[in-house]
């Protein structure tokens, strides 16, 4: 059975029904990876949060949602509830905010696995450090019992994939998830994801505006512009002969590596010029 | 032999963060010569933010030197850095920040005119309406532009309104910290082909600060890389991405993220 089906979904906000995402279906199967690309205000965002049955109550959502056949869109809250953090999980960009200052890490880490298991079940504590190891932290007790602040940002980065990896879910949510990390750093923990998503055999929705990262974690890819999917298809496809003039943009500025240094880069204008608006 | 436009000597910036000591520069030494374009490139904590804002006197170096046109600058009262304020310019990362949202799109641009320290060292009859056209034009914004405010404009407008106001005072020199960063990909390339074309047309000395290598390796001839405060390798850029000396700066290369196919 197919993992997530989205189809026909369009959310607006607030009373004057602003428009973020139009008529967008996508579907993604157990295990699979699907990258959504596109630049801010193009509508990624907003629907990974109506996947996960996060959208602030002034948006207004028509469509379909189906969780393992399930329809998510009207369901109640108390049901979601049960889903989320627990058979659908989310990485967001900045660790910071994600993590309480106040708490300690493995604390925290323990709160989302206990949520859904009751404090009765299998040690938790052993359980989030096996978890911490899993996704690459080196010395799991002394990072269980400091705080957020003792941590680099690739270090909280990991924390919050252990938080979302910790109840085994079937899909992780990764908005941005390296975003705000140095390269080198940024290299180390999409290997990282990468490896722990097979381990733990979770499917994987990933939101980048960076093509080269999406290309690092994604078989398939979703292109997004102004709340509509442009372009869809496998990675290699879709980077080696993008169709849509704004994809042809995107990737001809993701291959800085290509081009003589200082000569004039091509800009998506150009390809709509060139192929003309579809 | 010639001064350099810029001459940093052994330059170290300790800063005390409640009690215990954060070396941000541990002794650097850098020559840019004018018209040079400078790639400063490492990891968070490297010490390519202080680096910069030493260079720009926004900042006081805990020991060493800066020198800029044969001055040295490091150790002049403010109220004598009025050159170095007109003739050295800088645009950060986030237009979103740096600009203040209550003020019209030509004040902000013509502010560094109106500065009595910067005013000084320009030219006493510049016309400030008429500079104003000529760098929105030069930015390739409209030229009604200036009675709007920053956020009727989109990211990459914002960095165009942000280059504009450090062209105003016609520097020599144009320090981008992070330029394209904040910046979608889709524009990026705008605002890339944009710095290319002013630095070529006004001649202008340029310093990139980035973590992304392949901004620096396209907008940049020269290239040092910094790590812990101290500069581990430099050269020229086409040199430093055939063959890096260092395993540091390998690392960095090795880390930018390629497309899969």
């Amino acid at each position: 059975m197919t993992l997530l089906e989205i189809d026909g979904l369009d959310i607006d906000f607030g009373r004057r029904r602003v428009p973020a995402v139009r008529d967008l279906s996508l579907r993604l199967e157990a295990g699979g990876r699907l990258g959504i690309i596109g630049e801010s205000g193009s509508g990624k965002t907003v629907t990974a949060l109506a996947v996960m049955g996060l959208l602030p109550e002034n948006a207004h959502v028509r469509g379909s949602i189906r969780w393992q056949g399930t329809e998510l869109l009207g369901l109640p809250e108390r049901d979601l509830a049960a889903l989320r953090g627990n058979a659908m999980s989310m990485v967001f960009q900045e660790p910071m905010t994600a993590l309480d200052p106040t708490m300690r890490v493995g604390r925290q880490v323990a709160e989302a696995y206990l949520l859904h298991r009751g404090e009765a079940t299998t040690p938790a504590r052993e359980r989030v450090l096996a978890m911490l190891a899993e996704v690459g932290l080196d010395d799991p007790e002394r990072v269980a019992d400091g705080y957020p602040h003792q941590l680099s940002g690739g270090q909280r980065q990991r924390v919050v994939m252990a938080m979302a990896l910790v109840n085994s879910p079937d899909l992780v949510i990764c908005d941005e998830p390296t975003t705000a990390l140095d390269v080198t750093v940024q290299a180390r923990v999409l290997a990282t994801l990468d490896r722990v998503l097979d381990a733990e055999r979770a499917a994987c929705l990933f939101i980048s505006h960076d093509l080269a990262v999406v290309s690092q974690v994604c078989e398939q890819v979703v292109v997004m512009l102004e709340g509509r999917i442009v372009e869809a298809g496998p990675v290699s496809e879709l980077f080696g002969d993008p169709r849509h003039p704004y994809t042809a943009g995107l990737v001809a500025t993701a291959r800085l590596d290509l081009v003589e240094p200082g000569s004039r880069l091509p800009t998506v204008e150009d390809f709509y010029a060139e192929r003309g608006t579809p | 032999m010639s001064e350099p436009l810029y001459r940093v000597d052994d330059l170290h910036r300790t800063y005390r963060n409640g009690g215990r000591e954060v070396r941000a520069l541990a002794g650097v030494d850098l020559a840019l010569e004018r018209g040079q374009r400078l790639g400063i490139v490492g990891e968070s904590g490297s010490g390519k933010s202080t680096l910069i804002r030493l260079m720009a006197g926004l900042d006081r170096p805990t020991a060493g030197q800066v020198w800029f046109e044969g001055t040295r600058v490091d150790t002049l009262p403010e109220r004598r850095l009025g050159f170095l304020r007109a003739e050295v310019q800088l645009v950060f990362q986030d237009p979103r920040s740096s600009l203040n949202p209550r003020m019209r799109v030509g004040d902000i641009i013509t502010e560094p005119l109106r500065s009595r320290l910067v005013r000084r060292a320009l030219p006493p009859d510049t016309d400030h309406r008429a500079r104003l056209a000529e760098v929105l034009a030069a930015v390739d914004l409209p030229a009604d532009a200036g009675d709007r405010f920053p956020h009727e404009f989109s990211g990459g407008q914002r960095q165009r309104i942000a280059i504009a106001r450090a062209l105003a005072p016609r520097p020599t020199v144009l320090i981008a910290d992070e330029p394209v960063s904040a910046l979608d990909v889709s524009v990026r390339a705008q605002v890339l082909n944009l710095l290319t074309d002013l630095v070529a047309a006004r001649e202008l000395t340029l310093v990139v600060v980035s973590h992304d290598l392949m901004v620096v390796r396209h907008l940049c001839d020269r290239l040092v890389v910094l790590q812990g405060g101290l500069v581990v390798e430099q050269g020229a850029t086409a040199g430093v991405f055939a063959a890096p000396a260092t395993g540091y700066t390998r690392s960095l290369l090795a880390a930018i993220p390629r497309i899969r196919s």
